[in-house]
């Protein structure tokens, strides 16, 4: 009150100050925002041209190269050897994961803490050094790769990510909901069966899905573990994309960044996937 | 009373025996066989001994691919963290609507093929691409700018591709601030930089350090975006351990720069964890 002069200069001073901060702080984000969605943006735009090549903007618009992928007999056999492959690598993952995370979610032992750190580090070790080290095992014990080595090198990569999201959907559960139920007469079965599991399904779900699109999307290991017969997608696509820009690719990938964010939306709904990703 | 209380609310451990086989065979086993091998001398066997390693650290082409990647990771994680910590920032401060559209975008890449995301960045960088074209029209290129196939362009598609593990972290971190804090610094006169140097950002050290370490790992292991936005010119460790394991067929140096590769991602592993520890410990003080 006495010193209106100061306030008043300090008062512009800070307005100031708040502008440059978050204009700074907006234009980097928005710019980064940019980013992150341009490339999605710009593959489903060129998979609407009518010219044989990538080239920016497209000198027409058609949708031929939609129509070219019922042809593409390469890209569907890989298609269809990545869909099995996930889907058997996140059942096992599903189902090993879920049954080890309930061993060691709730237990303070040492051996507990050590199998959580061993069942999260295929996440930070290099996959290509797993997917070579793989080759040299099954090869040391005669086992020639197939489908079934590829599945196995796929559980491994994937079954983190269900670990880690059953881990952490077990440890928010009240377990005096478990208590309650086994008061009222519920055996274990039955307090796993109606408490348990309807309670960490989200989480399940949501590492289930990760852990899919982890093995559908997985390169290293595969460039290993497969046998010729069997070509994956992400592979296939690669050695297209080294060779020439197929048009054809950038089709397929519109269909999956459609796929994909339709699983997304599906998954936030039923499992609240971005709460569990923060 | 207390040891039937424990019955039901925990499992028993044996749950998690099968898994722990199952890693112990095809996950700690080939590791181990990998290890072995490294200390192989010749291709053919019979002889151990340490050549392959004095083979790789006595080679100044061995050392420059590593020394590259693991600077290439330091860009990229770098340049992730400017890029990602304001949109962690926006989306903190965003209404409900506009954070569901920023979460969107953040998880798009996650969840999209690495292939599909890298040959977006071929198309986009490449001699007939949107950058060439734009700058071509504007009239400030004549002839089309080498983007594709440099190191640059490297670290910006990985900059992409690996933003969402640096943005979720930091995401977390910032929701865990109590919003007074910042209200007290501001109160007690600071101004929205001081506030953000002194307050804002050493609160959020946890997310930031778990978001480096993530886009560290995630940076210098990211083979196929290398290989594809990189092009021939440009090696790193992971298609140098493929090129000599597969087309070269030596497997033993294959196996020894593979652990030279894990133990240089372990010690970085190690060193963010310490310094996770130490940033939660400020945080928490």
């Amino acid at each position: 009150m006495s010193k209106p002069a100061i306030s008043n200069t300090a008062g512009r001073r800070i307005d100031l100050d708040a502008l440059s901060f978050r204009i700074v702080m907006t234009g980097i984000a928005l710019l980064a925002l940019v980013l992150l969605v341009a490339p999605t943006v710009v593959v489903i735009w060129v998979s609407f041209t009518s010219g044989y090549s990538l080239k920016f903007p497209p000198p027409g618009y058609s949708l031929r190269w939609y129509v070219e992928l019922w042809n593409a007999w390469q890209l569907q056999f890989a298609l269809m050897n990545s869909l099995k492959v996930a889907a058997w690598a996140t059942g096992l993952s599903i189902l090993l994961g879920v049954s080890a995370s309930l061993g060691i979610a709730r237990s303070p032992t040492l051996t507990a803490r050590v199998l959580d750190s061993l069942f999260l580090s295929p996440l930070v070790l290099p996959a290509l050094a797993f997917g070579l080290s793989s080759l040299m095992f099954f090869s040391m014990i005669g086992v020639p790769v197939s489908p079934l080595t590829l599945i196995i090198g796929h559980t491994v990569v994937s079954v983190p990510f269900v670990v880690r999201n059953t881990v952490a959907s077990l440890a928010q559960m009240n377990p005096s909901l478990l208590e309650a139920s086994a008061s009222l007469g519920g055996g274990r079965w039955y307090g796993f069966r109606r408490v348990t599991l309807p309670l960490i399904r989200p989480g399940i779900m949501a590492g289930g899905f990760i852990a899919f699109m982890a093995s559908f999307d997985n390169v290293p290991v595969s460039l290993f573990l497969r046998d010729a017969a069997t070509d994956m997608l992400p592979i296939r696509m690669w050695q297209d994309l080294e060779g020439r820009l197929d048009v054809t690719v950038a089709a397929l990938s519109g269909i999956l960044i459609v796929a994909t964010i339709a699983l997304m939306l599906a998954m936030e709904r039923v499992a609240g996937l971005s709460k569990r990703l923060t | 009373m207390a040891a039937t209380l424990r019955d039901v609310t925990t499992y028993d451990l044996k749950l998690a025996a099968p898994l722990a086989a199952g890693f112990v065979l095809f996950f700690v086993t080939p590791l181990v066989i990998l290890l072995a091998l490294s200390f192989q001398t010749d291709p053919q066997g019979g002889h151990y001994g340490l050549s392959q390693y004095v083979n790789f650290l006595g080679d100044r082409f061995s050392l420059g691919v590593l020394g590259s990647t693991l600077w290439l990771g330091v860009k990229v994680t770098a340049l992730t963290l400017l890029l990602g910590y304001p949109v962690a920032w926006l989306h903190q401060r965003s209404p409900g609507w506009a954070r569901g559209v920023i979460m969107l975008f953040v998880l798009l890449p996650l969840l999209t093929s690495v292939v599909v995301r890298t040959f977006a960045w071929v198309v986009i960088l490449g001699r007939q691409g949107i950058v060439n074209a734009s700058l071509s029209w504007l009239g400030l290129i004549d002839t089309p700018l080498k983007l594709l196939y440099t190191e640059g362009g490297v670290v910006v598609a990985l900059a992409q591709v690996q933003m969402p593990l640096m943005v979720l972290p930091i995401i977390t971190a910032l929701s865990r601030i109590d919003p007074n804090l910042a209200d007290a610094s501001s109160v007690l006169g600071a101004g929205h930089w001081r506030t953000f140097r002194k307050v804002i950002l050493p609160l959020s050290l946890p997310g930031i350090v778990a978001g480096c370490l993530l886009t560290y790992a995630a940076a210098i292991t990211a083979f196929i975006t290398q290989s594809l936005i990189g092009g021939g010119q440009m090696l790193f460790m992971p298609m140098y351990i493929y090129q000599q394991a597969s087309t070269l067929q030596n497997w033993p140096f294959a196996a020894a720069i593979s652990i030279v590769f894990l133990v240089a991602v372990l010690v970085v592993v190690s060193i963010f964890n310490a310094l996770g520890r130490l940033s939660r410990g400020y945080a928490n003080a």
